[in-house]
């Protein structure tokens, strides 16, 4: 992406954001109001920016759109919405066939196999709300792999899960990166972002570093990020 | 009311009503649109009092009812441009923004009103019906509009269910898979227009909220899914006011309108029971 700068009512949150993502696993890092959700919404074209944002070596977001999956995060939505968690997940394979009358029983069981992945099959006819957090996250997940998507963008998938949902999603981001597709994921938790991540972006409204995770992930850019030294 | 062919007559109007109003119900409840139906309620009477009055100079038949819904759509539409403009401006919020556009309009409808009576020709149009609704003087004229507007308004929510699913659910995703989210917004609230002033008649602008509100909250209340939900939101939408009108009939004086809103009322209270006893 090129200068790409986004403002909410005259306060600017991005300036001039120039960054070429690396293929694999990369993690955007910052603190709160760094507008690293903002990042991703701009990548989607869901906030109003200037600037521009290329796919896969210069295509734009509607020659791609498919083939880039979103994972918002989980209180973006209402869970008390009436659907079982396959009717969430299946809303990822309407774009693959058609928007109108019953799902096509083949993008159905391919829903099914999505939420099998992220270890949810049993549950497939159970109502969103009733779910725990844990598992609305991998319902979450499980619509994003639904997709089959090339890039994933992904807003906090870690946050506030399980032990066990945390360790179903860092194997598929693993298993995703083995396959050759790309996660950009908003991270918070700076210990655990080089057992998970190749790749780092530090962000404060506007980038501070980008690279591979052991050369960015630095006590002095740390510090630049957060605008404090946090102990090690 | 008494029994008759007349109360049938009213009774299907009513009903096929409840049917276009628990389709589109359905959906702005999910959407959290339901309370722009009171807003464009409300705004619709300054709308109706300048047709009544532009009705009266041209000297055409006042109690003709399409240029008087067509006055009040277009206000309806004019308040709801209101409520969007001042709450994208961001100096108020969305509430606020409704509240101010139902208080202004209506007041501007009140006053219009008054201005309208003291002019003959005009005062026979029973302007003050749209207040709490006639639906009395349903005709079957009326019905086959409300038929007409119930199969409308059911095949465009069939049409459009599962984008307006996903983007009642998850609007940001919904964008990122390319859907139209403004244009399904749009489409959305005109259905949420139509039904609002084509309850005008039946139950008034103040109670015209309830016909899309209570159908749909009661169906959330009894199924776990969106299909289940739509089907019986449209089927509460129709028995209500069949309950409605039975009961305004059986006894003499009772407002049809209000009747029908009260049995949703009660078809509610007893879904929120339901709900309590089964845990």
């Amino acid at each position: 992406m090129d200068h790409l700068s986004v403002s909410y009512g005259g306060r600017p949150a991005l300036s001039d954001v120039t960054w070429r993502a690396a293929p694999g696993l990369t993690a955007i890092i910052g603190p709160n109001g760094a507008g690293k959700s903002t990042l991703l919404k701009a990548i989607l074209g869901l906030v109003p920016h200037t600037g521009s944002v290329r796919f896969f070596g210069g295509a734009t977001l509607d020659q791609v759109r498919l083939r880039v999956g979103y994972l918002p995060q989980r209180q973006a939505v209402d869970w008390d919405f009436p659907a079982s968690a396959l009717d969430v997940v299946a809303m990822a394979r309407r774009p693959h066939s058609r928007w109108w009358g019953p799902l096509p029983r083949a993008q159905r069981e391919a829903a099914r196999a999505a939420l099998a992945e992220v270890g949810l099959a049993e549950l497939a006819d159970r109502p969103i709300g009733q779910l725990s957090g844990g598992q609305q996250q991998r319902v979450f997940l499980a619509r994003t792999l639904a997709q089959g998507a090339d890039l994933l963008l992904m807003d906090e998938p870690l946050a506030a899960v399980d032990a066990a949902t945390e360790q179903t999603i860092i194997a598929i981001l693993k298993r995703l990166a083995a396959e050759g597709r790309s996660v950009i994921a908003v991270h918070h938790d700076l210990s655990t972002v080089p057992q998970m991540f190749e790749h780092a972006l530090l962000l404060n409204g506007r980038v501070v570093a980008a690279g591979p995770v052991r050369e960015v992930l630095t006590p002095a850019l740390i510090a630049a990020t957060y605008g404090t030294v946090l102990p090690a | 009311m008494s029994w008759g062919h007349n109360t049938l007559v009213v009774m299907a109007g009513c009903a096929l009503l409840g049917v276009a109003a628990g389709a589109v119900g359905c959906f702005a409840l999910l959407r959290g649109r339901a309370l722009l139906a009171d807003a464009i309620g409300h705004a619709a009477l300054p709308g109706v009092v300048v047709a009544a009055l532009i009705g009266a100079l041209l000297g055409s038949d006042p109690r003709a009812l399409p240029p008087l819904l067509f006055g009040g759509a277009l206000a309806g539409a004019a308040g709801l441009w209101c409520v969007q403009r001042l709450g994208a401006s961001g100096r108020i919020r969305q509430d606020a923004a409704i509240a101010v556009v139902i208080a202004g309009f209506y007041a501007l409808g009140v006053v219009g009103l008054s201005v309208v009576q003291a002019w003959p020709a005009a005062a026979q149009a029973g302007l003050e019906g749209f207040i709490l609704g006639q639906a009395a003087a349903l005709t079957a004229a009326d019905a086959w509009a409300a038929g007409g507007l119930a199969l409308v308004c059911v095949a465009a929510v069939l049409a459009l269910f599962h984008p307006l699913a996903l983007l009642c659910f998850d609007p940001d995703f919904a964008r990122g898979l390319g859907l139209p989210a403004a244009r399904l917004d749009a489409a959305l609230l005109g259905l949420v227009l139509l039904v609002c002033i084509a309850g005008l008649q039946a139950v008034g602008l103040v109670l015209v909220v309830a016909l899309l509100v209570l159908p749909a909250a009661t169906a959330r209340l009894l199924v776990r899914r969106l299909q289940g939900m739509f089907a019986l939101s449209c089927g509460i939408g129709a028995i209500s006011a069949m309950i409605g009108v039975a009961l305004s009939a059986a006894r003499q004086g009772l407002p049809t309108g209000a009747s029908v809103v009260l049995a949703g009322s009660l078809l509610f209270a007893l879904a929120l029971l339901w709900r309590r006893f089964r845990g």
